[in-house]
Parts: C-alpha cells; structure tokens; sequence
C-alpha cells in the first residue's frame, strides 16, 4: 500500500506539468471545485459567447491532440496515448490546477468513442474517432425520452427501415450540447412487437440532418444547456447503424459503463492534499450570530463531518482506479461514488448557504461566498443526482450487481413492448 | 498509488480468515455472551501460538518486526468475526505505549511477555466514563497510586495496566501490576458482554513510571490516533460483516411471495450499508498507510477513518437489526451483537463528535 506516485507516475506527473505550464496558465486556489460547477454555469450562456466557449473548447482539445494529449487511455491505434487509467488520473489533477475552457468532449471521447470502439465497423471507426480525438467534432447523447428516462428501454422513438436508409420519428430530451453537436449517438425502438430490450437499434445521427429539430430547455439553474431534440422523419443511412439491428441494448450499456466511468472518476474537484481546506480558511472570516462561523461548535462538526466524506470519496475514486490499473475489470463500484457524491455536494452546498446569512440565497458574485459557487452546487446538484442513473438506479445496481440481492419482479421484460402496460397518455 | 495490501499480507489475512472461521464463530461469540468468561481463552492462546501479538512488536524485543499495515489486516478480520479477546487492549494501546514511551528495560520485560502472549495488558484511562486528562483524579504519590478508573476494558483479564494518575508534574503514566492486592476489580456491566470491562480501584499500589511526568496526556493522544487508526478496520469489518448478514437474510426470507432482498425499501438500505462500508474502507487504508509510512499524515487520516467507521458501523449494525425484523430483536439471533461491539467500539478512545473536533483542528492547521 502505497499513496504516493510510483516512479513511474512521478515521472509522468512532471511530464504532464512541464506541458500544461508551457501551454496554459495556473488557477486560484478555489478553481479547482469551482470547475465541477462550471457547465451549470455555462448554462446561462447561449448564444455568441457560448459559440464562443465551444471554440475555445475546440482549440484546448485541438493543441491538446497536437501534442499527443489529446486523450490519455485511448489506444495508439486511434490517436491516443495508449496510457493507463492512472496515468488519465494523473492528467486530470494536473489539468485542473490550470485555467483550461469547459470540456465539452465528455459524451464524445468519453462515451461515443469506447462504443464506436467497441461495436463499430472499421469505417466508423475511420471516419469518427479521429476528428472526435482533435475536437473537430462535438458529440450529443440521445438515450432519454420524455417517457423513458430510468427505465431507458422504455424508449420509442420509431426507426423504420426505407431502402438502405432508417426514417427516425420521435424525441428525446435532456441533450447536452444538442445544438451545437455535429454527431449524436441515438437508441431507437426498430420493432414494439419484440420485448423491450430486444426490439432497440443504436445509430450515429448527424445533427445537420433535415427533420432534426433541437430546442433549448431552460434549468433550474436558469441556464439552457440541454435541450429537447424532434425527429421528424429524419433518414439515416444503414451505414450509420452502430451494432447489429435488435442490438441496442447491449451497445446501450457499452456507453453507459463509460458514462459512469467519466461521472465517477473525476480528478480535478479536489483541491490536493487538504480537501476542504479553502473553505475552511474562508469561515475564519465569515461571521455568523456575532462570531467568526469557525468558532460555533455546530459549523466545526458539521464541516468536519463533510470533510471526512469527502476525503473518504477521494480516496475510494483512487482504490477504484488503482485497482482498473491493476488489471480489475470495470464494475459497478463508480456507482458507489457518483451516489455519495451527488449527496454529499448536496448537503455541502445548503450547508455552506446558511453560513452565508441574508447572502445565502443570493446568486450575486460580489455578495456571496467564493462568487456564489454554493449557490450555484445547490442548484446543479440535483442534475448529478439524476442524470447517468438515478440514486435510485445506483442503489438498485450495488443491491443487484455488487451484493447479489434478487432482482425486482418485472411484468414488462418479456412481454411484446406494445403490450407493456403505459400511463393514460403514452401508446407503443 | 498502490491502493491494497501486498501479497504476503493478503497471505496472511487467508490464514487469519481459517482460525477465525474455526474458533470465533457467531456461536462461539455468543457463548462468551452468556458465560462470566472474560475473554476467550482458548482462541487467545491460539492467535499467541499463530503469532498475531507479535506482529508490530520490534525483533529486539521478542516481536515478528512486521509494521502496522500487518496489524490492520488481522484488525480487519478480529473485527468482522467479533472475536472476543484482549488484543486491542494489549496490542494496539498498550504495547504501543510501551513502545513510545518505555525505557530499555521496560520494553525489554514488557514486550516480550506481550508478544508472547504470556502476559495481558491494557490501558487505564477513564474515570467515571470520563476519557480526557483533564478529568484524571488518580492520584500517584511516591510511586503508589490511589484512586478509581473506570471503565476499563480487559481490566478482568490484565495481568498489567498503564494507569493515567495525577502526580506534581501533572498526568503522568504508570505500570500496575493488577495481580498486586492492593488492586480491587470489579466487573461493570456493559451492553456487550462479548468485551468484558471493569472498575479497577487502587488502594496506594506500587506503580513504575511509563515515559516522563507529566507526559501522560501527550502519550495517551499520540496512542490514540494509532489505535483510532486500527480500530477503523476492527469498525470496517464489523460493518462489512453486520451488511453480509443483512444480505443473507434479504437473500433467503420471503414475504408477499418474494425474497425480501427484491423489495427496493430493503434493497436500497443495503445500497446506502454498502457505500458507508467501502467509503469507511477507503479511509481506514488511508490511516494504515499514514501510520505505516506517512506520520505526518497520521492526525488527519485516523481521525477521518475514525469518523468513517463509527458510522459505517453504526449504520449497518443497527439497519442489519431492522432487515430481520423480529427475530433481529431476539437475544439468540447474531444481528445485536454487531449492535452493541459498534458502540462498544466508539465508546473506547471518545466518539464521533472528539474525532469530528480533532479532524477539524488538523484541517485548520493545514488550511
């Protein structure tokens, strides 16, 4: 047992600092958790200057790639580093040091590319992962529907087969990225008559297409950075189909392991060593009933309790990942990390508002700790708590998955999926 | 990073799973639950001939000369079978002391002996459940000690004990000789019979001094972050035990025509045991690691395990009694006795909201 880097990883860590200090440039001390935040803040954008954060986005991932960075743990064969998963860890926490634009490439090199790996044919492979790799390209999910959202293989957006092409009618919602994404990696229902699972294909649809119609959906954050995508008829050549027909469930899955790989591995919301440590010098200076807030026993407890979970994350994301790169194969363990955090930052975050007094419901920069960060959590986190699977899902898939308990009584596996039961307003 | 034991600890947690597996059942803990017995004798002298109490004892005094990443993995296995012995007494807290704070010739005798497992010895620190030094009203004078403490764990069993007392530098430690006539035991009740505890009053005692006067209360909190460290896996393995079970019984009893397990309102408490279990875990690793390598990790690290695991443990032994239902309510079945070691557990040392103060002064130091 050993936290400290390996040689190896010492070696690497310097490697990847020397590059990233030539290239951009060091943050505040506080940027680190600020960066988890900061796709709920560019929420608010749309429009010129969100155009512009794609671009900016664009050209990091872009001088990245140029420098064989552009990502870690993918293979040489498709432009990668062909690193290991410490070695992506070790580029995270280094990145995160560094003022560097929102990554806008998570459902592409995070999600699409492992799938196109796994289950796409050499000219997808060609023909996607390269421009994905350089971020000439911007990926979108299109899984959820308005009435499928756990229960995923519920989805009925239609694909029909046309010749060689596939006519896709339907809509899917909750798309990040949705209108500026070239690609998007659509799950489509090619036959209600099979059982659920059965009866779905996967394709890769290109937004331009004539019929896709995308929409912005305003957040509780006040910000619109999802959106509602229509299908109108939209044709698809065969040749876009990822999988085999009736495969895309099993495609499906290949995505989502890698979502809650990305959701649960993140480097960059630690601030190091000591955690907590900013906010706990910031509550030197925030008074509260008269005294600095440090000084009432209930802040201490309570800031100390959230520092032990928090610390105890970190550290169960490493003994995940230290034991990837030892050879485990990827189970479900993320889901023990993505379920506590999205619980922990929750309570973290209405914690720290209270301190904040008359502020603490304020979203003002000037008038709000650490420019209204917790505000800003409070109103993000229940995205995290739903999206990638629910809580409840994450807790189905430990009970199920790791511990082995029996499954719930299903009345909708088997069944064709226009005979699975709906509420008064949904009809297969 | 390297985040898990070697092999040849992973050897040596099989080996610790067997004798345990063998000697510390559940039904083997419950018949200590209902004797007078104040520990388990037999499975004590088996761990002295397997070599567990020599494991972190240096070489020069009769020890193995492993480190403490030794002692966690069997702390971790003691603490899953809830085996009913005096190790943590005499390992983690006592020999400790002795190890930090004994001359030569203490650590020469003393170790050796427990080591061995020829002698039993334990810590002496409470008065009236009172655990701070500022609280210590034993008095020593002359080297005789007058006074109450209580409670003490394995006071029944210990041939010796180290004894915070009160004398001109302030508090101080001191080696008893509990054998010695002027030492009362008496037993105290306590909720789990399973770790036996006793009110020791001394009646002017001869005492030896342990480290120097008026270094007692130093000694005692530079020990404390080493046990808390420890104990964490003692806590991790209960936990994880304690969610087993509750695994088992949701696996095998049916309701409505269904194994319970399949219902989410069981299901997700089990979820919710089993994120606390691997999150305390992963705390505790890191406390072994501080203890082992990085002492200037140490005050940070074993107070956030200990945080970690008090809860964990609390959690999952106290939901494992409502998985079962009734019969988890019943004296014959297992789920009450990871109820109680859990409290048991987070009595010694101070609880949760001493470890959360403690925590939250290393990060102000840091900050």
């Amino acid at each position: 047992m050993d936290f400290n880097d390996t040689p190896q990883e010492a070696e690497f860590r310097a490697e990847v600092s020397q590059w990233l200090s030539q290239n951009a440039k060091l943050r505040s001390e506080s940027g680190g958790m600020m960066s988890m935040f900061a796709e709920a803040e560019g929420g608010e954008l749309r429009g010129e200057a969100e155009w512009e954060m794609v671009r900016n986005s664009q050209a990091w991932q872009r001088k990245k790639a140029d420098a064989n960075w552009g990502v870690i743990t993918w293979p040489k064969k498709f432009g990668g580093r062909g690193g290991n998963i410490m070695q992506q860890v070790i580029w995270g926490q280094e990145e995160a040091k560094y003022e560097t634009p929102a990554n806008i490439f998570m459902i592409g090199i995070g999600m699409a590319g492992p799938t196109i790996m796994t289950h796409g044919t050499n000219e997808q492979k060609d023909r996607y992962l390269q421009p994905m790799l350089r971020g000439d390209e911007v990926w979108c999910q299109l899984f959820s529907e308005p009435g499928a959202g756990s229960d995923l293989a519920g989805l009925r957006t239609r694909a029909v087969k046309d010749g060689d092409d596939w006519v896709i009618n339907g809509q899917k919602v909750w798309t990040s990225g949705a209108h500026y994404s070239k690609w998007g990696i659509l799950v489509t229902r090619h036959d209600p008559s099979l059982p659920k699972h059965k009866g779905l294909t996967y394709f890769i649809v290109d937004m331009e297409s004539p019929g896709v119609e995308v929409r912005p959906i305003r957040q509780i954050t006040g910000g619109a950075n999802f959106n509602e995508v229509f299908f109108n008829d939209v044709r698809i050549p065969d040749s876009n189909r990822l999988g085999a027909v009736g495969q895309g469930w099993a495609v499906s899955i290949t995505t989502l392991m890698n979502e809650r790989m990305s959701i649960g591995g993140g480097g960059g919301l630690f601030g190091g060593d000591n955690g907590l440590g900013s906010i706990v010098a910031l509550l030197r200076e925030t008074t509260l009933d008269g005294r600095p807030a440090l000084e009432h026993d209930a802040v201490r407890q309570k800031m100390a309790e959230f520092a032990a979970r928090f610390k105890a994350l970190e550290l169960t994301g490493y003994r995940t990942l230290s034991a990837l790169s030892q050879g485990a194969m990827p189970g479900s363990e993320s889901s023990v990390m993505k379920l506590a955090m999205g619980l922990l930052i929750q309570e973290m975050a209405a914690f720290i508002m209270e301190l904040q007094g008359a502020a603490g419901v304020l979203t003002d920069r000037q008038d709000t700790l650490m420019e209204a960060m917790w505000q800003q959590a409070y109103l993000g986190i229940p995205a995290i708590r739903i999206a990638g699977g629910t809580d409840e899902v994450q807790r189905n898939i430990i009970g199920e998955r790791i511990l082995g308990l029996p499954t719930d009584i299903r009345i909708d596996k088997t069944v064709p999926f226009n005979e699975v039961p709906t509420g008064p307003s949904k009809k297969g | 990073m390297n985040f898990k034991f070697s092999q040849d600890q992973e050897m040596m947690r099989d080996s610790a799973k067997r004798l345990l597996a063998d000697l510390s059942s559940y039904a083997a803990v419950h018949k200590i639950l209902d004797s007078e017995a104040t520990h388990d004798a037999n499975l004590w002298k088996q761990m002295a001939e397997a070599g567990w109490l020599s494991t972190a004892i240096p070489e020069e005094y009769g020890g193995a000369g492993m480190g403490y990443l030794e002692l966690a993995v069997l702390a971790e296995e003691m603490g899953k079978t809830l085996a009913c012995t005096p190790f943590s007494s005499s390992i983690y807290m006592a020999a400790e002391l002795i190890k930090a704070a004994g001359s030569e010739s203490q650590k020469a005798t003393y170790l050796a002996k427990l080591a061995a497992g020829d002698a039993i010895a334990t810590v002496a620190y409470a008065e009236k459940g009172r655990i701070d030094a500022a609280g210590v009203q034993v008095k020593a004078q002359g080297r005789k000690l007058t006074g109450v403490k209580s409670p003490v764990v394995d006071g029944l069993s210990a041939d010796l004990a180290i004894v915070s007392a009160r004398d001109e530098e302030g508090v101080s430690l001191y080696l008893v000789n509990l054998a010695d006539s002027k030492v009362t035991r008496e037993s105290v009740a306590t909720m789990d019979r399973t770790r036996k505890q006793a009110r020791l009053t001394f009646n002017g005692v001869d005492a030896e001094p342990l480290g120097k006067a008026g270094q007692g209360a130093a000694l005692l909190d530079a020990m404390s972050y080493k046990a808390a460290a420890l104990f964490s896996f003692e806590q991790v393995g209960g936990a994880q035990a304690a969610m087993e079970m509750a695994v088992q019984y949701a696996k095998e009893r049916y309701a409505f025509g269904r194994p319970i397990g399949s219902f989410q309102a069981i299901k997700h408490r089990i979820a919710d045991m089993f994120v606390k279990v691997e999150t305390a875990r992963s705390s505790a690793y890191y406390a072994a690691w501080a203890l082992e390598s990085a002492p200037e990790k140490l005050q940070q690290a074993a107070s956030g395990a200990r945080v970690m695991g008090i809860d964990a443990y609390a959690f999952a032994a106290q939901e494992n009694v409502q998985v079962h239902g009734g019969i988890g309510f019943t004296w014959e079945a297992n789920p009450h006795l990871h109820m109680k070691r859990a409290k048991h557990l987070e009595s010694l040392l101070g609880g949760a909201i001493v470890w959360r103060e403690r925590l939250m002064r290393s990060l102000e130091q840091a900050a």
